[in-house]
């Protein structure tokens, strides 16, 4: 039992030294040095390129500064619900053309060529219709996460086994048995997919319209440092961003099963 | 019914009948006051617009611009990305290191980098430029080590027996038979490239259909709003079509 564990141990510590483990932490540390070295060189305006200490600390009081968690509420508020209205909206698209062939045929080329369209061009449109405040970001966030999971959903419906298919009607399920008890199980990974890509482009659309015209949420607090040309911060918030942003992605394709790589 | 009717003029014509259909609702209930015309223009408003929008906003200059701006892009996510892409693929510890890190960036909202691409480089089409090349970066690194990788062992052995030079052996047989998954690759950073590059002309209100859009909601006209909005779409959807149609050629067995 004793020898079993000692050997797990140097296993898992072989695991740990692994050349690719080295490789990265060289990576980073080259990348660190290489940055401290552009900030002490004075080649570049100052401040553009901070010290990594400088941004360390603003990183930390952004941290334990309670205007940033209001502010990431804001924009978490606007995301969870412009997922919810376009994802549901997504879903439900996805599942009717999903199901129905003449209706696949007759639509689904539109979603197909609106889907890649630049959606913050809608912002102004969004303006006129849900005001400037909470209404056009949901809205924004909403409209961009809505082709990813209507497309994904229905390449997923067209994907299920048709012997489950048979085994529903063998039953004689109705539609909404069929939907909740065949279509959506047989179809996690697609719509937990759809999901994913529809967060991060609901987060881009939210955060874009912030910082376009907004006077709360995160796209706002970076235009601010902008404007005030607060570049520590700037790069402060930009790390908290992109960290939240990828952990959310890697906990959402988590709980579907998936890599966490965009397919 | 006929399978040619039930397969081609049906759907098509459900499509397009419904567009139509709901355009004139839309013209329908903003003329009787159901719909506030002051939010919403009349369809045929906004379709008569598109002569102005022509011919008093310059819009093939503007679209030469973002054209312009979306190459010089696209001409540097095909170059790097694709370099890098090979360097991945023939070192393994450094693709093993650091494809999740490319991964990761592709899923990460780099756009908005953008306020601090415009501290470094300016409010200018520099700015623009480099927003589209980060976007567009990673699905070509990703793709091109994909492509490479999945090169039949026939085909190297082949190069290999012929004793073939490494740039040989990358020019006649890994390219070719990794061109279709790299075009998948060049294609997917095109569209990002551009999104982000109207999306940035907007955001900025600089350079050309991106700004347009921003220009003509500020002076709040309307319709010409709308207009541009569907121009931009047209553009966007015809650049799609076509990068599909390459991708297509290209692909094996065409």
């Amino acid at each position: 039992m004793a020898a079993t564990g000692q050997l797990n141990a140097a296993a898992a510590r072989a695991h740990l030294v692994q050349p690719v483990h080295l490789l990265r932490a060289a990576i980073i540390v080259a990348v660190l040095l290489v940055w401290e070295g552009l900030a002490l060189s004075g080649w570049l305006y100052r401040d553009v390129v901070p010290r990594l200490e400088v941004i360390a600390v603003a990183l930390w009081s952004l941290l334990v500064t309670p205007e940033f968690y209001v502010h990431l509420w804001v924009t978490v508020r606007e995301i969870v619900i412009g997922l919810a209205i376009g994802g549901l909206c997504g879903l439900v698209v996805g599942l009717v053309l999903g199901a129905n062939r003449l209706l696949a045929r007759a639509f689904e080329g539109y979603l197909y060529y609106l889907g890649p369209t630049p959606k913050i061009i809608f912002f102004p449109v969004m303006i006129m219709w849900f005001g400037v405040g909470f209404g056009s970001k949901i809205a924004m966030a909403a409209l961009s996460c809505f082709f990813p999971i209507a497309l994904s959903t229905a390449a997923g419906m067209r994907q299920i086994d048709k012997v489950l298919i048979r085994v529903g009607r063998s039953f004689r399920l109705d539609a909404w048995q069929m939907t909740t008890k065949i279509y959506l199980p047989a179809m996690r990974a697609p719509i937990i997919n759809g999901l994913r890509i529809g967060l991060g482009v609901a987060l881009i659309g939210a955060l874009l319209a912030e910082t376009r015209l907004s006077s709360q949420g995160i796209g706002f607090l970076v235009i601010q440092t902008y404007n005030v040309f607060d570049m520590p911060r700037m790069y402060a918030i930009l790390i908290a961003l992109f960290v939240l942003a990828i952990g959310a992605n890697a906990a959402i394709a988590k709980l579907g099963g998936l890599s966490s790589t965009r397919s | 019914m006929t399978p040619l009717l039930r397969d081609r003029i049906l759907p098509p014509a459900l499509g397009l009948g419904t567009l139509v259909a709901a355009l004139a609702a839309v013209e329908i209930l903003i003329r009787y006051g159901v719909i506030n015309g002051f939010i919403v223009p009349l369809p045929s408003d906004v379709a008569a617009s598109f002569g102005k929008v022509f011919t008093q906003e310059d819009i093939v200059n503007r679209f030469r611009l973002t054209f312009l701006e979306a190459l010089a892009a696209g001409n540097m996510i095909t170059v790097v990305g694709v370099l890098l892409g090979l360097l991945l693929y023939r070192v393994p510890l450094l693709r093993r290191a650091t494809e999740t890190w490319v991964a990761a960036l592709a899923s990460a909202p780099t756009v908005l980098l953008y306020p601090l691409f415009l501290v470094i480089f300016g409010r200018n089409a520099s700015t623009i430029i480099m927003m589209g090349f980060v976007a567009g970066l990673p699905p070509v690194i990703l793709k091109t080590v994909e492509g490479l990788s999945g090169t039949r062992r026939v085909l190297i052995d082949v190069g290999r027996s012929l004793k073939l030079s490494a740039t040989q052996q990358f020019v006649k047989i890994l390219l070719p038979a990794a061109l279709p998954t790299i075009f998948v690759g060049i294609r997917l950073g095109l569209i990002f490239t551009l999104i982000n590059v109207v999306g940035v002309e907007f955001l900025i209100n600089f350079g050309g259909l991106g700004q347009l859009i921003s220009d003509l909601a500020e002076r709040y006209e309307l319709s010409e709003t709308y207009a541009a909005i569907c121009f931009v779409i047209l553009v966007s959807v015809m650049f799609f079509i076509i990068t599909e149609r390459i991708e297509r050629w290209l692909r094996p067995g065409n």
